[in-house]
C-alpha cells in the first residue's frame, strides 16, 4: 500500500460509512481517554499488515492498532477485559455479520473494531482511539 | 396412600430396565421399588462386556442411575431365600424384606461343563466385570512371566459369547484358541456356509479354531501354565482358560420354593410373565416364557416392559421375540435374523457366497419368494438393519438383488423403502414409524436427540448408523458449515483447495465464501494451506491467518507471555541439551516444567525475548517443538530394548524416526503419538492419536486415542506390522485425517464419524478401497521433503523478526503489564484473577509446609 489516499481515516466509534471518509477524525466516544496528549506515532503504514494488529505505547497505555482489508484503521485498548492480559493486538482480525472484529487470542471473545464492544457480552467494551495517517505514518490520538 | 412395595431380585440389564419402566409408567407413585443386587456395582451394559478389556471403563458401561426417590438399590446383598406365604425375601445380610409383588430377574449363570480341572486357578467364566478383572490380571501375569514364546488362552465354546471372549483375550495380548463342539462356529446363528467363512475370517486374524471337538481335561503344567487336552488328544498350552459354553437360568431360588420351572430350566411364566405363584413374576434370562428361555437382552427388555405395564394397570403381553443378532468380532460382521435356519415349512434359501470378497449372505424367503423370513450375513452385515426391517414383509425386489454386491444389479434398498412398522432398534423395540414421528414433530433433529427421546441405539448401538439414514430420509440435514463465512465443511473446503490450487485465503473466501473470515475459518484455511502448499506459516498473507500461537510460534499463557518448547524427539535429550535448556531458562527467568509428552516447557517468555531465546536454542541444536500448533506434538516412548529387561523392540528408535517424519505436520487438531517396546505399554501409546506397541515379530498399530475432556483408548487397526508397512499405514492415516476431518476434531471422534468406523478406515488405508493411497503417500512424501524448522527460518528473516516486539513504536521497551511474583517458590504471573498455589499443610492436611526455603531453589545454587 503506497498511496495514502487509499487509506480512509476512521474515527473510532463510528459505524457510518460516510463519516468514515471524514478526513478530520472527531474523537468523541466516551470510552476514549481524554488526556489530550495529542497524536502518537505508531509505525509506517506499510509495516501494518492488513488484518493483523500491532501494539503501540500511547501515553503509557498499550494500544492495539489494526488495518482491515479495505484499508480502514482502528485502535483499541490492548488489554482484553476478559483475561486482563495485554493481548488484543495479537488476535485474528475478520468480520462477523459484516462487522469488523478482532478475536481475543486468549478466550476468543470478539470485539467490534469500530466501537470496542464485546459481541459476547453487551456490558463489556474496550476503549477506542482515533487513528490517522500522516505522511505515511500511522498515528493514534489520546 | 402409601405406595406398595415391589421387590426386584437382581440388578442386571433387565432388572434395571424394569425399574426404569415401572417408575416411568407409575405416574401416581403407587409403587416403591426395592432392588436387591448380587454384584457390588449397579447394573451395567453386559452386551458391551468385551469393550471393558478395550476402550471402556466400568463407569462407561454403567447404566443410568435410578434417580427416582421411590427406588432403593441395595448392592452386594443377594437374596438367599423366599417365603411366598409370608411375602418376604431373606437377603445375605440376614434382612427380611416384605413385598407386595416380587420380580425375579436373577439372569443366568455360565454353564461350565464337568471337565476335570475346571476349578483350577486361571480358569474363568465370562459373565461379569469381576470375571474380566480376574482375566485381565491373569493375562498380565502370564505376559510378565512367560518371557519369550507365545502366550495363549483357550476359550471353551465357539458361540457368540465364546468369540467375544476370544476377542477379549486377544486384546489382552494372548493368542486365543477356540474349542467348539459343534462342527462350526456360532452354530445357533449361522449355517454351514456362513460358519465356514467365519472360521476362515477369524483364523486370518490369529484365532485358532478347533471345531467338532470337546475339552477333555485341564491340568497344570510344570511351568505354571495349563495344558488343555481335547477329545481328539490335541494338547494346547494355555495361560488361561475361559468357559463360555452357554448359560443356564439362575433359577435355584425359585426351585427351592417350588415355583414351576421349564423343561430345560428357567422359571416357568405365561406370556404375562406370571410365575406359578401369586404376586411373583420372572423376567429376563431366568424366565422360561411358555417353557422357552431367551439369552438376548431384547426379549428380556420386552418382559420387563410387560410386568411394568401390568403393575400399572396395563395389559402387556410378551409376543414372539426377535432373536436377531448382529455383532462385529475382530472386525468380522456376523448377523442372523428371523428364521435363519429355514425351519418354516416350504421356506426357500437364496445364498450368495463370495470367498474372494469374504462375504456370505443367505436370505430365507417364503415358498413364493415374496416374503422375507430370515437370513444370515457373514463378512459384511451392512444391509442387516434394512433387511431385518423387511422381516415378514413383501420384498421390494428379487431376493438375490438384495444381497448382490452394489453395482451388480442390486436395487440398493434404503430406509426409504422400509415400512413404518419395521423395527430399527431391536434392543428397545423402536420402529421406523416412531423415529419418523420424533423427527417430524421437531423433537429430534440430530442422532443424539433421536437416541435421547426414543431410546433407539442406546443399548448395543448397532442401529446408530441407520438412525442417521432415517434422519436424512426425513430431509433433516445436519449443518457442517465451517463458520458464517463458509457454508462448506472443513473436508469439503479442503477438497476445493486441493482441487483448485488456490493458495491464498483472500482468493478462497472470495470465490467460495463470504465476508472476510474469522478466528475459526482463517486458522483452518492456514492449516490446509500448510499441508497443501507448504512454505513458512508466516509467509505473506498466511501470517494474518494464524492464531496467536502459530503467529508467534509459541504458546500464549494467561498473562500474555509465552511458553517455549523445543522438540525432543522421542523424549531423548543429551546432557549438553539439558544444560543448554537450563541455562536459557535461567538467563531469561523462565519457569520450567516437564510436559506430559516427555519434553521441557519454559514459561513466562516475553514476546520480545522469543527470538533471543530461540537463537540460543537453535545454536544448541534444537528446533521448534510445534507445541503451539495444531500439528504433531510428540512421539512419547519407553526405553525399549536398549535398556529395558522386557523390551522386545527399539521403541526409542522408532519414536525418534516417527517424530522426525511428522514434525511440523499441520492437522485439524493436535496429534500425539507414543511407542511402547512391549505389551507393558509404559509409553501409554493407546491414549494417543496413533500408538504403536511392539510385538515379538513387529508392531501393533492403534488409532484414535486421546486423553483430554473425553478420554479414549486407541483401537487396534493391524497387528504384527513390519516397520515399512507400519510407517506407510500411519502416513495414510494422518493424511486421510487431515483431508477429511472437521476443524478441531481429534482422531477419535473423526473415526467415529466415518461410516463403517475403523473397518472402513482399514479398508481405505490398508486395502486402498477409495483408490487414494498413492495420492496420500505422495502428499506425505512432499511434507517430509519440504520440512524446515520454522524457528530457524524466522531467525534468518529480518521482516519476520520485526513481529516479535511488545510495542511497535518503542522496540525494546518491555511490556509493563507483565509482572511475575514468586509464590511459594514458584514463579507465577502477578495480578491475575484467580488460581493460587495449593499448600496442603495450610489446609490442615499435614505434611511439610510449603515455604520458599523448603522447595527446590529456582535459581542457581549459592
Amino acid at each position: 500500500m503506497t498511496a495514502q489516499a487509499d487509506v480512509r481515516q476512521h474515527p473510532s466509534g463510528s459505524t457510518d460509512g460516510a463519516e468514515a471518509k471524514d478526513p478530520h477524525p472527531t474523537p468523541s466516544t466516551p470510552a476514549e481517554p481524554s488526556s489530550g496528549t495529542g497524536w502518537t506515532e505508531v509505525c509506517p503504514l506499510e509495516k501494518l499488515q492488513p488484518e493483523r494488529g500491532v501494539c503501540a505505547l500511547v501515553g503509557g497505555e498499550p494500544v492495539a492498532v489494526f488495518r482491515t482489508h479495505d484499508d480502514r484503521l482502528f485502535a483499541l485498548h490492548n488489554v482484553d477485559p476478559f483475561s486482563n492480559a495485554s493481548v488484543l493486538s495479537r488476535g485474528v482480525v475478520g468480520d462477523l455479520g459484516g462487522t469488523p472484529v478482532v478475536a481475543s487470542p486468549l478466550y476468543k471473545q470478539h470485539f467490534a473494531l469500530e466501537s470496542g464492544q464485546a459481541l459476547e457480552d453487551e456490558t463489556v467494551r474496550v476503549a477506542t482511539y482515533p487513528v490517522r495517517v500522516v505522511n505515511g505514518t500511522v498515528e493514534v490520538g489520546a | 396412600m402409601n405406595p406398595r412395595t415391589v421387590v426386584v431380585v437382581g440388578h442386571g440389564m433387565v432388572g434395571h430396565r424394569f425399574v426404569e419402566s415401572l417408575r416411568r409408567l407409575d405416574t401416581e407413585d403407587a409403587w416403591k421399588v426395592v432392588v436387591l443386587a448380587e454384584e457390588n456395582r449397579p447394573a451395567y451394559d453386559r452386551v458391551a462386556l468385551s469393550s471393558y478389556v478395550g476402550d471402556a471403563s466400568a463407569e462407561d458401561l454403567t447404566l443410568d442411575e435410578h434417580s427416582d426417590p421411590l427406588v432403593e438399590l441395595h448392592l452386594d446383598e443377594p437374596v438367599t431365600g423366599m417365603d411366598l406365604a409370608a411375602r418376604t425375601v431373606r437377603t445375605a445380610k440376614g434382612r427380611d424384606v416384605a413385598y407386595d409383588e416380587l420380580v425375579i430377574a436373577t439372569g443366568s449363570v455360565p454353564f461350565v461343563p464337568p471337565v476335570p480341572g475346571r476349578d483350577l486357578d486361571n480358569v474363568f467364566v465370562y459373565r461379569t466385570l469381576d470375571d474380566l478383572d480376574g482375566l485381565r490380571a491373569a493375562a498380565e501375569t502370564a505376559i510378565a512371566n512367560a518371557g519369550a514364546g507365545r502366550r495363549a488362552g483357550v476359550v471353551v465354546g465357539g458361540g457368540l459369547l465364546g468369540l467375544e471372549a476370544a476377542n477379549a483375550l486377544r486384546q489382552l495380548g494372548l493368542s486365543p484358541h477356540v474349542v467348539e463342539m459343534a462342527p462350526r462356529l456360532m452354530p445357533v446363528q449361522v449355517d454351514e456356509g456362513g460358519g465356514a467363512l467365519l472360521q476362515r475370517l477369524v483364523s486370518d486374524l490369529g484365532l485358532r479354531v478347533h471345531t467338532g471337538v470337546s475339552t477333555s481335561s485341564i491340568a497344570p503344567d510344570h511351568r505354571g501354565g495349563l495344558t488343555v487336552t481335547l477329545s481328539d488328544d490335541t494338547e494346547l498350552d494355555a495361560s488361561v482358560v475361559v468357559f463360555s459354553a452357554g448359560i443356564r437360568p439362575a433359577d435355584s431360588l425359585a426351585r427351592e420354593v417350588g415355583l414351576e420351572v421349564g423343561e430345560r430350566g428357567g422359571v416357568l411364566v405365561d406370556d404375562r410373565c406370571r410365575t406359578s405363584a401369586e404376586h411373583v413374576w420372572a423376567i429376563g434370562e431366568v424366565a422360561a416364557v411358555k417353557g422357552r428361555t431367551y439369552g438376548l437382552v431384547a426379549p428380556g427388555y420386552a418382559m420387563a416392559e410387560v410386568v411394568a405395564e401390568r403393575l400399572t394397570g396395563g395389559d402387556g403381553r410378551f409376543s414372539e421375540a426377535d432373536m436377531s443378532t448382529k455383532l462385529k468380532l475382530l472386525g468380522v460382521d456376523v448377523a442372523s435374523f428371523g428364521d435363519a435356519h429355514a425351519a418354516s415349512p416350504g421356506a426357500l434359501e437364496v445364498t450368495l457366497n463370495d470367498p474372494v470378497a469374504g462375504t456370505y449372505s443367505k436370505l430365507v424367503v417364503s415358498d413364493d419368494a415374496t416374503t422375507l423370513l430370515g437370513g444370515i450375513l457373514v463378512g459384511d452385515a451392512s444391509n442387516y438393519e434394512t433387511l431385518r426391517g423387511f422381516l415378514g414383509e413383501n420384498l421390494p425386489g428379487d431376493p438375490m438383488s438384495l444381497i448382490a454386491p452394489a453395482g451388480d444389479g442390486a436395487v440398493g434398498v434404503g430406509v426409504d423403502a422400509l415400512p413404518d412398522g419395521a423395527q430399527i432398534c431391536s434392543c428397545n423395540a423402536v420402529t421406523k414409524g416412531a423415529l419418523v414421528a420424533a423427527i417430524t414433530s421437531g423433537e429430534a433433529t440430530t442422532v443424539p436427540q433421536l437416541k435421547a427421546c426414543t431410546r433407539a441405539g442406546t443399548t448395543c448401538g448397532s442401529c446408530v448408523p441407520t438412525l442417521g439414514k432415517v434422519l436424512a430420509s426425513c430431509g433433516v440435514e445436519v449443518s457442517k458449515s465451517l463458520c458464517e463465512h463458509f457454508s462448506q465443511s472443513r473436508a469439503e473446503l479442503y477438497e476445493i483447495v486441493m482441487a483448485t490450487g488456490l493458495r491464498t485465503f483472500s482468493e478462497i473466501v472470495g470465490q467460495y465464501g463470504t465476508g472476510r473470515g474469522c478466528d475459526i475459518c482463517k486458522p483452518a484455511v492456514a492449516s490446509m494451506l500448510a499441508t497443501l502448499a507448504g512454505g513458512h506459516v508466516l509467509d505473506g498473507e498466511s501470517a494474518t491467518l494464524q492464531d496467536t500461537n502459530d503467529h508467534f510460534l509459541a504458546n500464549m499463557q494467561r498473562n500474555g507471555t509465552y511458553s517455549v518448547v523445543p522438540r525432543l524427539p522421542g523424549g531423548e535429550v543429551t546432557p549438553e541439551g539439558l544444560i543448554a535448556i537450563g541455562s536459557v531458562a535461567k538467563d531469561f527467568g523462565l519457569y520450567t516444567k516437564i510436559t506430559g509428552g516427555q519434553r521441557i516447557d519454559m514459561f513466562g517468555a516475553r514476546v520480545d525475548d522469543l527470538p533471543k531465546i530461540w537463537r540460543r536454542l537453535v545454536d544448541a541444536g534444537f528446533e521448534s517443538g510445534h507445541a503451539y500448533g495444531k500439528s504433531l506434538r510428540t512421539v512419547k516412548s519407553c526405553v525399549g530394548t536398549d535398556w529395558c529387561r522386557y523390551g522386545v523392540q527399539d521403541s526409542v528408535g522408532l519414536a525418534v524416526a516417527l517424530e522426525l517424519r511428522y514434525r511440523g505436520l499441520r492437522s485439524p487438531h493436535k496429534l500425539k503419538s507414543g511407542v511402547s517396546g512391549c505389551a507393558r505399554e509404559c509409553a501409554e501409546a493407546r491414549s494417543k492419536d496413533f500408538g504403536i506397541i511392539a510385538t515379538e515379530t513387529g508392531w501393533n498399530l492403534y488409532l484414535g486415542g486421546n486423553g483430554g475432556f473425553t478420554p479414549r483408548h486407541a483401537e487396534l487397526i493391524a497387528s504384527d506390522l513390519d516397520t515399512t508397512t507400519l510407517v506407510r499405514t500411519i502416513d495414510r492415516f494422518l493424511m486421510f485425517y487431515i483431508r477429511t476431518a472437521d476443524r478441531l476434531q481429534r482422531t477419535a471422534p473423526w473415526m467415529e464419524s466415518l461410516e463403517g468406523g475403523i473397518d472402513h478406515l482399514r479398508d481405505v488405508i490398508m486395502s486402498d478401497s477409495l483408490g487414494i493411497c498413492t495420492s496420500l503417500d505422495e502428499q506425505m512424501a512432499r511434507h517430509v521433503e519440504g520440512y524446515a524448522d520454522e524457528w530457524a527460518a524466522v531467525l534468518e528473516d529480518p521482516e519476520k523478526l520485526e513481529r516479535f516486539t511488545s510495542f511497535v513504536n518503542a522496540p525494546g521497551t518491555p511490556d509493563p503489564t507483565i509482572e511475575f511474583v514468586d509464590h511459594l517458590g514458584r514463579r507465577v504471573p502477578a495480578g491475575m484473577k484467580d488460581g493460587q498455589p495449593t499448600d496442603l499443610a495450610a489446609l490442615g492436611l499435614g505434611g511439610v509446609p510449603i515455604t520458599d526455603g523448603a522447595r527446590i531453589p529456582m535459581g542457581a545454587p549459592a
